[in-house]
């Protein structure tokens, strides 16, 4: 049996998929109409446009790093261990997911502000502040996008045989050892696709960013900020910075896709 | 004694508690059917399992009891399961090499031995490809060279064919057979399919419901089982009754004449091709001849294989030819005879 290939469509799921297709695509579309293309060379060159597309990429990438470093093991705690409370765990890291990111940006200023349990702790120790400041914008992207990757690596480790982990074991490979080389590269692709969502999650953040890191120009000011400022502006720069974004973001995805995402779904 | 192992788990509905020796050199079989606890035994002689009570030693060192339990990746051990399980990710060589990279070989050293195993295997010039691109026969011969490669004290093979199809089957069986020959170490092979354990070891343990219900020489399982389990794997029919001199009177009440003097409490063990089926009343004085209802018949190559139900229950091979002229259905009434020299009887 050949599987769905020219299946009909209902046309009771035809017409809404079809609706759907114009809902997420019109906007899209609406924005590279309206854009001032004969403009693009001089809006994008711009003060402030290089600075804050650098910014962007450069704490998506960061939290995309402290993200894989700490949300790996995360996922594989969740995904493996038999500890007590693991529902409890999970419930936790989910809720940035569904939490609005404005909130999550109150929440880490109430924590990581200078009044903050931590916040006062490390400006008095260390004299360290962190509102206001590139390493805030780096954490309030962590915040909202890390649990992006922590679900993902989970489920490509709940899907993985663990069956490879006992080989390994029969093997001489020691717990380190087999997470390394075995589960790790088994659940490379799930990684790899969790990094790409967490970084684009990352790369759009704007609610807990405002919140917690402010929109400073050069420190703070990521694109979404300054895309959301330019609009109230002059709107024709908002929709230059918009679509600059969205071709990062494709290109990303597209080059990732070829060389990772595709061997996921193989 | 190279393996001693006393082993209890109890986990769930599986009541295990299973007694193994096996000497260097020497090939166990675990036999028994599914859910018997065979795999479980199996983790816990590989370490994956702590047993709740018990001990296991290999060559004299404790690797489970007196408080001790030596975790797998510490145990001098190769394991072969049902589906060879390479890893994906890495090549045939480097699967073969991982056990001994992990226990700190040099890389080239470990991939001249990966190779030379590979080699060994009927494998040679496979170790760029991916285990993807291994049939399954030769998957599974990768896995043995894996298993093998770091010279382990103790080999675990569970079941290694049975993921085969059958013509693979048969040439995997008689090369690993020749593996075991070469290898010094002990071998535990956990198998439901009676030919494995009657091609392959040098003793078999038959495992019912996490208890050994016998112990021998394959040649001693096949010619006198226990167990009704053993009997149909081996294709006997067990008939236990008490030995009255020259008929075995069973327990369901019917007699069997038998050609030695038996005694006491005793199996009497029919092969389905001795048994003959008659519609009448066979002529002449045959000293066995039994009613007998047939209540199923599977065709067995060229021969079908009728089970028999009424005061004794047998199993009757006859030829395709006979069961068709016999006119033979599921729910026939047939004589049965069986020639008293061809019942085997040995003690309960």
């Amino acid at each position: 049996m050949s599987r769905h290939d020219g299946a009909r469509v209902p046309a009771p799921l035809l017409v809404p998929a079809a609706l759907g297709v114009l809902f997420l695509a019109l906007p899209l579309v609406g924005l590279l109409v309206r854009t001032p293309w004969s403009q693009l060379g001089t809006q994008l060159g711009a003060p402030g446009v290089g600075e804050a597309l650098r910014l962007s990429l450069v704490s998506a990438t960061l939290a995309t790093a402290v993200s894989l470093l700490l949300g790996v093991p995360l996922a594989w705690v969740l995904a493996r261990s038999r500890a007590r409370g693991r529902t409890v765990l999970r419930a936790l890291v989910t809720v940035p997911l569904v939490l609005p990111p404005v909130v999550g940006g109150v929440a880490l200023f109430l924590v990581l502000g200078r009044q903050g349990i931590v916040g006062s702790w490390l400006d008095e120790a260390f004299g360290v502040t962190i509102p206001f400041t590139t390493t805030a914008v780096v954490i309030a992207a962590t915040f909202v996008a890390m649990p992006f990757l922590v679900i993902s690596v989970e489920g490509a480790l709940r899907a993985a045989d663990a069956r490879f982990e006992d080989v390994a074991a029969t093997l001489g490979a020691g717990r380190w050892t087999t997470f390394r080389r075995v589960t790790l590269p088994l659940v490379a692709p799930g990684v790899a696709a969790g990094a790409v969502l967490c970084w684009a999650r990352a790369l759009g953040e704007f609610g807990a960013t405002i919140t917690f890191a402010g929109n400073f120009p050069g420190t703070t000011q990521t694109m979404p900020l300054a895309v959301y400022l330019a609009l109230q502006r002059d709107p024709d720069a908002a929709i230059v910075l918009s679509v600059l974004l969205l071709a990062v973001s494709l290109a990303t995805l597209l080059l990732l896709r070829d060389r990772w995402l595709g061997r996921a779904t193989a | 004694m190279s393996l001693r192992a006393a082993v209890a788990v109890r986990r769930g509905t599986l009541d295990l508690a299973v007694d193994l020796e096996v000497a260097d050199g020497e090939v166990l079989a675990v036999l028994g059917p599914n859910g018997a606890g065979k795999s479980t035994l199996l983790r816990v002689l590989a370490g994956l399992l702590p047993p709740d009570d018990g001990v296991v030693v290999v060559d004299g060192r404790t690797w489970d009891g007196d408080g001790v339990h030596l975790e797998a990746f510490r145990r001098s051990l190769g394991m072969v399961f049902q589906d060879a399980l390479l890893f994906p990710h890495l090549s045939v060589a480097d699967n073969v090499a991982f056990g001994l990279r992990t226990r700190g070989t040099a890389k080239a050293a470990a991939r001249a031995a990966a190779e030379a195993w590979l080699e060994r295997v009927g494998l040679a010039g496979t170790g760029g490809r991916r285990p993807a691109e291994l049939s399954g026969g030769q998957a599974q011969r990768a896995a043995l060279a894996r298993a093998l490669v770091g010279g382990p004290a103790l080999l675990l093979l569970d079941e290694p064919l049975s993921a085969l199809d059958a013509r693979t089957r048969l040439v995997v069986r008689a090369e690993l057979r020749r593996h075991l020959a070469d290898f010094p170490g002990s071998t535990v092979l956990v198998t439901h399919d009676p030919v494995d354990a009657l091609a392959l070891a040098d003793r078999v343990v038959v495992v019912e419901d996490g208890r050994v219900v016998q112990a021998g020489t394959p040649e001693e399982i096949a010619r006198r089982p226990r167990t009704d389990y053993v009997a149909r794997l081996v294709g006997l029919s067990l008939l236990p009754g008490t030995g009255e001199g020259s008929q075995v009177r069973l327990d369901g009440g019917a007699t069997v004449a038998v050609a030695e003097h038996a005694t006491g409490p005793v199996f009497a063990a029919v092969r389905p091709e001795s048994v003959a089926l008659y519609v009448a009343r066979p002529e002449g004085s045959p000293r066995n001849v039994w009613r007998a209802r047939v209540v199923g018949a599977t065709p067995h190559g060229a021969t079908v294989r009728c089970d028999l139900a009424g005061e004794v229950p047998l199993v009757a091979d006859v030829t395709a030819t006979a069961f068709a002229e016999l006119g033979l259905t599921v729910g026939a009434e047939v004589w049965a005879t069986v020639k008293a020299t061809e019942v085997a009887v040995y003690t309960r």
